[in-house]
């Protein structure tokens, strides 16, 4: 039988996926997207926070550390993603020690995604009512004790909604990882899928992905939903 | 006690340096509600925070049973703060925590034990009357209810003094005077110091002792509320009380001007009682001495103040000149404020 690589029929030879290899590039493509999260949740957090708590300040240092902080965001969140991964390849073999597979792929979805989370976390916690975090002086709150008792659950469902939003994003970026060789759904649709003029790969792949994100994106507004307690249920 | 002594707060701008708070010096009593009122911009919000170093003033000292507050810093700061509850416009309740994770927020700042700091609470939330509703979220509850749970907060620490910064000015008058009551109640039953800032004259009337009227930044006048109410000295003082005087001003006007257009030949005289005149029947006495003045009431009301009551009267008098003055006179000689509204 000869695969035709032309039509809409090339779609639809089920026969030629190799289900093992799709399964286990879905499993890394899951692998990297939820490391990679994690630390980004992590990471974008702690800039958001940075960049809230020093906005406005007459404080030389806080001022430099938001200048500092807003740059490094600002920079990272207008890079190209693909070009990014290529600029950061001798930064990602020094601290993964490999340039190809999963792995690999995680400093560059780190650095791109954070600061993308980090505005959205920033966002979120100046979304609260200023005399929330006021009264909360009042009662002689210490700084920290406000950011974890009136900053992190009052802007709780933003978080999350943002984190989902981020998440889907990287899911996205780790199909582009995959065409250097990151490994995943995307490493797959590429080189099984359109190096090897095998259209039907390149469709379960997507629908894969489509399938993935759609379980995120519900998961993600559960939780919001579960979290807001702002309207009446 | 509380002293202010000197204080002005300057927020210098690009522009010009704008004075929010201007030379005030006032004191207010353990155990007093002292109410200061002004119009929106008058410095009363940024002064109720140099209280709880909120805000820190320019020049001036505030002190607090002895405490200089403008020179603490870090944890005395914080722990005079704890010692201290404050109440505001919008309540301020974490939307993301129930009515008693609340009021157990203050507790936990200061590492309450878990199962004392709910016994804490709890009988709090008894107090301002919302037992069984520990468990609703704020947007559950009504604007009123907020507010009481608010008032539970900052209780919580069992404070020395209160800070109330417009707490009923979102809410309607009848939840106003329930909160009112409420604040009067803890004042009386916990002998907290209440000082309570608004722009409503009514809030004062009802709860306050001693008070003082802000205009500019400025404390323009200052006193006992009753002795305030009843001789306003400055301009923006008598504002205040008008406006609370007869809530109906313009209904009145109203109706002085329909009864003038029925019968042309009435003189309209304005009458203000105060405590124990109020008390006494000199309108009767009058129309006794007086027999051939008709008399006709257009408008009024009598307030209850902390410390005693004050009345409007508007009347329209018809009959002989003569003696209409000579009832008028009566009045002057009983000591009731008389105002001629609109002479023949």
């Amino acid at each position: 039988m000869v695969s035709s690589t032309t039509g809409f029929s090339s779609y639809f030879h089920f026969s030629q996926v190799n289900w093992p290899s799709m399964w286990s590039a879905t499993v890394e493509t899951i692998w990297m997207t939820i490391f990679s999260l994690v630390l980004v949740g992590i990471l974008g957090i702690l800039l958001g926070l940075l960049l809230f708590e020093t906005t406005g300040s007459t404080n030389f240092w806080a001022r430099l550390v938001h200048w500092v902080t807003a740059l490094f965001v600002n920079v990272f969140r207008s890079v190209p993603f693909i070009i990014l991964i290529v600029l950061l390849l001798p930064l990602t073999k020094n601290l993964v020690g490999t340039i190809i597979g999963p792995k690999a792929a995680l400093p560059s979805l780190i650095i791109s995604a954070a600061p993308f989370y980090a505005r959205m976390v920033e966002l979120a916690f100046h979304e609260i009512d200023h005399g929330v975090i006021e009264a909360a002086e009042a009662m002689g709150a210490t700084r920290w004790q406000i950011i974890y008792k009136v900053l992190l659950p009052e802007s709780s469902p933003a978080l999350v909604s943002g984190i989902t939003v981020t998440g889907i994003s990287l899911i996205g970026f780790t199909a582009m990882a995959g065409v250097i060789g990151a490994g995943g759904l995307g490493n797959l649709a590429y080189l099984d899928g359109f190096q090897a003029s095998n259209n039907t790969v390149t469709l379960v792949a997507t629908i894969i992905i489509l399938i993935v994100v759609f379980i995120f994106q519900t998961l993600g507004d559960l939780i919001v939903d579960k979290l807001d307690k702002r309207v009446a249920n | 006690m509380i002293e202010i002594k000197d204080v002005s707060k300057l927020y210098p701008g690009k522009q010009k340096t704008i004075t929010a708070v201007k030379d005030v010096n006032l004191t207010i009593n353990d155990g007093e509600i002292y109410g200061i009122v002004g119009y929106s911009g008058a410095g009363k919000s940024t002064l109720v925070r140099m209280f709880n170093g909120l805000e820190t003033p320019t020049s001036g000292v505030v002190t607090i049973n002895g405490t200089v507050m403008s020179e603490l810093k870090g944890k005395p700061l914080r722990e005079a703060r704890q010692k201290m509850g404050m109440i505001f416009q919008y309540f301020n309740l974490l939307w993301s925590r129930t009515v008693l994770e609340n009021v157990t927020f203050p507790l936990e700042l200061i590492g309450m034990d878990k199962a004392e700091r709910i016994a804490k609470a709890t009988k709090l939330i008894d107090t301002v009357g919302l037992q069984g509703r520990e468990n609703a979220y704020p947007s559950e509850l009504s604007g009123g209810q907020q507010q009481r749970v608010a008032i539970a907060r900052a209780l919580a620490n069992d404070p020395q003094l209160l800070l109330s910064d417009e707490a009923t000015s979102g809410l309607d008058p009848k939840t106003t005077d329930e909160v009112l009551e409420l604040l009067l109640k803890i004042n009386r039953e916990l002998k907290i110091t209440i000082i309570v800032i608004t722009h409503e004259m009514h809030v004062i009337r009802k709860i306050c002792d001693r008070m003082a009227v802000m205009d500019e930044g400025a404390v323009v006048e200052e006193g006992n509320v009753f002795d305030i109410f009843r001789h306003p000295k400055m301009e923006i003082t008598r504002q205040f009380v008008s406006e609370e005087e007869t809530p109906q001003l313009n209904d009145t006007t109203v109706v002085i001007n329909e009864l003038l257009a029925q019968v042309p030949t009435g003189k309209i005289v304005k009458l203000t009682f105060h405590g124990d005149q109020a008390k006494l029947p000199i309108i009767s006495e009058m129309l006794r001495q007086f027999p051939n003045v008709d008399l006709n009431i257009v408008d009024g009301s009598i307030h209850q103040t902390q410390e005693g009551s004050i009345g409007t009267l508007y009347l329209q008098l018809l009959g002989d000149d003569d003696e209409i003055a000579g009832a008028t006179d009566y009045l002057h000689k009983m000591r009731v404020g008389t105002e001629v509204i609109r002479g023949e």
